[in-house]
């Protein structure tokens, strides 16, 4: 038996109208879930900037600490669990501490006295949250 | 000192449900010999049994002979109570829960494929819940989700062409 007559006899017989409907949405929505989770928009990288440099590049995959440097005094920045955040930070008004976990590509953290930042970057580059 | 027995007093259908867990266990046997690409993408070649006692014998039936299936599977495969048979357990709750309600489906248009579909998506949408809420809570896992929708879509689909077929032969002899 060959592939047409398999398809004719056995397949399309067991397949009722609501099926092939449930196929459709099936297909649509597998194919929804590769696009959105395999589009690059979770974030893979940690671009940490002092004093408008880069001071270190990081992959989001590794859990660590990392100090940096600034003129009022040392900002610690946290990996975990493909997140980034700024923990601890010399500055007055304590903006990017509380700004919390960072997990989509674009987001920022600025901690501006003491000129440190940390960008979460994807595979490739999209708007970020400060410029819309 | 007489020796004392216990007798378990069995009905017909105890023992219907018995011999299609059985078949179900005999399934999951011959499917764990199949070689899999990737961990966690099986065809689930056991549920057949489940949509068949479903259309058949009903719900109730229908989560019995899969319970059983799972809990006595994983006795057969030495893996109870750990890690494997809570993801099997947990696929098969969240499979019955919404075949509870897919089986309320319109039956002129909606048949076991449908059944299957429903069933294999709930059965992946359990496994990864388990899998992320405790054994790797990493966001990580997100990148295998279109793979297991996949399988679980093209697997689904076949199982219910496979449940549908046997049905037919089985109501229409030649």
């Amino acid at each position: 038996m060959n592939w047409h007559e398999l398809f004719r006899a056995d397949i399309l017989p067991h397949l009722k109208s609501g099926d092939w409907l449930t196929l459709l949405f099936g297909g649509i929505g597998v194919v929804l879930l590769a696009l959105t989770l395999w589009s690059g928009e979770l974030a893979d990288r940690a671009i940490i900037r002092s004093g408008g440099k880069i001071f270190r590049e990081v992959p989001l995959s590794r859990d660590q600490q990392i100090a940096v440097p600034g003129p009022l005094g040392t900002s610690i920045v946290t990996i975990e669990k493909r997140r980034a955040r700024i923990s601890s930070d010399p500055s007055p008004r304590q903006y990017c501490v509380r700004q919390g976990w960072l997990q989509q590509a674009g987001e920022v953290a600025v901690c501006l006295p003491n000129e440190v930042s940390v960008e979460l970057t994807g595979s490739r580059k999209k708007y970020d949250s400060l410029n819309y | 000192m007489t020796a004392s027995t216990i007798k378990l007093d069995s009905t017909a259908e105890d023992h219907h449900i018995a011999r299609m867990a059985a078949v179900a266990l005999g399934l999951a046997v011959l499917e764990n010999a199949i070689p899999s690409p990737l961990p966690g993408v099986k065809p689930g070649l056991a549920n057949i049994v489940t949509l068949i006692v479903l259309a058949r014998y009903g719900w109730r039936v229908a989560a019995w002979v899969s319970l059983l299936r799972v809990v006595a599977g994983s006795l057969l495969f030495g893996n109870f109570l750990a890690p494997g048979f809570f993801l099997s357990l947990s696929g098969a709750a969240l499979s019955l829960i919404v075949l509870a309600a897919a089986q309320h489906l319109p039956s002129r248009w909606f048949g076991p494929v449908s059944h299957s579909i429903y069933a294999a998506f709930a059965h992946i949408a359990g496994q990864m819940a388990v899998v992320y809420l405790w054994l790797i809570p990493h966001a990580g896992i997100a990148y295998l989700i279109p793979i297991f929708a996949g399988a679980a879509l093209v697997f689904g689909t076949v199982n219910g062409l496979i449940a549908a077929r046997f049905m037919n032969l089985k109501s229409q002899p030649p």
